[in-house]
C-alpha cells in the first residue's frame, strides 16, 4: 500500500505542525534505544535534520522512497547510517532509530478514523523503506572497512628488512595464498636491486602449516632471486614442518635451510667472508 | 558417543583458509600432538584446495570419532565435479594436471593414518580421512 500524493502532501504538513512534539518523542526512543552512547544533543540534531528531510520529501511529492523528490532524504539516511558504521554502532540500532519515527508519529496523530489509518500505515511503508535503505548502507560501509583493512594487512604482513651489509629477510606471517606470495616476491626481488644483497632469507617462523602450495611459492620466489644472481635461505623450519614437509614429499633441492634465523644469518655472514676473503 | 558434525562450503580461497582453522581448532581440542596437528591441517588443505580446484567447490565435514580405544577425527571431502579417470596416476608423486608439484593428493595420504577415496568420472569424489591420536 503506497502512499497517495494528497497523503503525502497531508502528512507533510503534520510533520511541520507537530514538528517539536515529534522530535522530542522520536529523540526519546532513539536515546533509550542506544542508551547513552550518543549524546542526547547529538540525537536530537539527527532527528531535526530527519524530520527536514522526511517532510520536504513529503512536500516534494515523494510517495515512495527512490523517486526524485527523496533524493535528499536518501543522502541524509545513507550519511547517518555511514556515520553510525563507523561509530560502530549495529544495523539495528541504525534502523530502529528509523522506525522510532512511526511511533513518535502515532503519538502526534489525532482521532482514530479510518483515513488516518490507512495514512499511518503508507507513512510506516515509508519509514520501512528508508530503515532498509539505512541497513544497505550500513552493510555497503562495512564490506569496504573490511577490503580496505584486508588491502592494508596485505601491506603490513610483507616487510623486506635489511639484517646485515648484503642481507636481507623476509618474515613471512600468517597464510600465504597466491596473492601475498606475489606481493612478497616483489617486494624481495625489488629489495635486492636496491640494496644490492647476494642473501636473502625467507623465514617461515610464522607459517602455520606448509601445504604444497606454499611451497611451491616459495621455491618460485627462491628461483626468481637466483636468476638475480642472489642466494636465498629458508629459515625458522620447525620440527613439526619439517616432519610434515618429509611426509608431503616436498623437495627443496639444493636450497639451504636452517632452524631459526640467527642459524641463517651466521651461514649467510659465513659465506659473504669466504666470498670476501 | 559421536560429536556433531562441522561442515564448511567449499567455494574460495577464503574457504580453504575456514577449513585449515576449523581442523586446527578441533585438532587441538581432540588432544592431537602438534606434529600430529600440523600434519591433519596440512592434508586438509591440500585436499580441501583440490576440492576447489579440481573438483570446482564442494563440502568439507569434520567429525570427532572414537574406536573405542583412541580418539580421532575424520574429514570428508565430497565435490559434483568430473572426478578422477586414472586414480593410480593421480596418486603418482609428481603428476598433477594443474600446474602445481603434483604432490597434494599423494602427500595428504601419507600425511593421516586412514584415507579412503571414492570417485567415478562424472560423479564427483569424495575422500574420507582419519587421523587417530596416539
Amino acid at each position: 500500500m503506497a502512499l497517495e500524493p494528497d497523503e503525502a502532501s497531508r502528512l507533510a504538513a503534520l510533520l511541520e505542525d507537530k514538528q517539536e512534539e515529534l522530535v522530542g518523542a522520536w529523540t526519546d526512543r532513539v536515546a533509550q534505544s542506544l542508551r547513552g552512547r550518543l549524546s542526547r544533543a547529538e540525537l536530537q540534531r539527527q532527528t531535526t535534520e530527519l524530520r527536514k528531510g522526511f517532510q520536504s520529501a513529503l512536500a516534494g511529492g515523494a510517495t515512495d522512497l527512490t523517486q526524485e523528490a527523496a533524493a535528499e532524504l536518501r543522502a541524509q539516511l545513507s550519511d547517518l547510517s555511514t556515520g553510525r558504521a563507523r561509530q560502530g554502532f549495529s544495523a539495528t540500532e541504525t534502523a530502529v532509530s528509523l522506525f522510532a519515527l512511526k511511533e513518535a508519529l502515532l503519538g502526534v496523530l489525532d482521532g482514530g478514523d479510518a483515513g488516518n489509518l490507512r495514512e499511518y500505515v503508507a507513512f510506516s511503508e515509508f519509514v520501512d523503506a528508508a530503515a532498509l535503505f539505512t541497513f544497505d548502507t550500513y552493510v555497503h560501509v562495512r564490506e569496504s572497512l573490511i577490503a580496505d583493512q584486508a588491502e592494508q594487512l596485505l601491506e603490513l604482513s610483507t616487510p623486506v628488512v635489511k639484517l646485515w651489509d648484503g642481507v636481507v629477510a623476509v618474515p613471512l606471517v600468517g597464510t600465504l595464498d597466491s596473492a601475498r606470495a606475489q606481493v612478497v616476491m616483489e617486494r624481495l626481488l625489488q629489495t635486492l636491486v636496491d640494496t644490492g644483497s647476494p642473501y636473502a632469507i625467507i623465514d617461515i617462523t610464522g607459517v602455520p602449516a606448509v601445504d604444497t602450495q606454499v611451497a611451491q611459492h616459495i621455491l618460485k620466489t627462491v628461483v626468481a632471486a637466483r636468476l638475480m644472481g642472489a642466494d636465498c635461505i629458508i629459515s625458522g623450519i620447525r620440527p613439526q614442518i619439517a616432519q610434515t614437509i618429509v611426509a608431503l614429499g616436498i623437495e627443496f633441492g639444493d636450497i639451504a635451510t636452517k632452524a631459526s634465523l640467527a642459524d641463517a644469518l651466521r651461514y649467510a655472514l659465513n659465506k659473504t667472508r669466504t666470498r670476501e676473503s | 558417543m559421536s560429536d556433531p558434525v562441522e561442515r564448511i562450503a567449499v567455494s574460495t580461497d577464503q574457504d580453504v583458509v575456514r577449513v585449515r582453522q576449523l581442523v586446527r581448532t578441533i585438532a587441538v581440542s581432540a588432544k592431537l600432538s602438534l606434529v600430529d596437528q600440523t600434519k591433519l591441517v596440512t592434508a586438509a588443505s591440500e585436499l580441501a584446495r583440490n576440492t576447489l580446484v579440481y573438483g570446482g567447490g564442494g563440502t568439507v565435514e569434520v567429525t570427532r570419532v572414537d574406536n573405542g580405544r583412541r580418539q580421532g577425527i575424520r574429514i570428508v571431502f565430497a565435490d559434483q565435479g568430473p572426478g578422477i579417470a586414472d586414480l593410480d596416476l593421480a596418486l603418482t608423486d609428481g603428476y598433477t594436471t594443474g600446474g602445481g608439484l603434483g604432490l597434494g593428493l599423494s602427500g595428504a595420504r601419507r600425511l593421516v593414518d586412514e584415507f579412503d577415496i571414492e570417485t567415478a568420472v562424472g560423479q564427483g569424489t569424495s575422500i574420507t580421512v582419519t587421523k587417530w591420536c596416539r
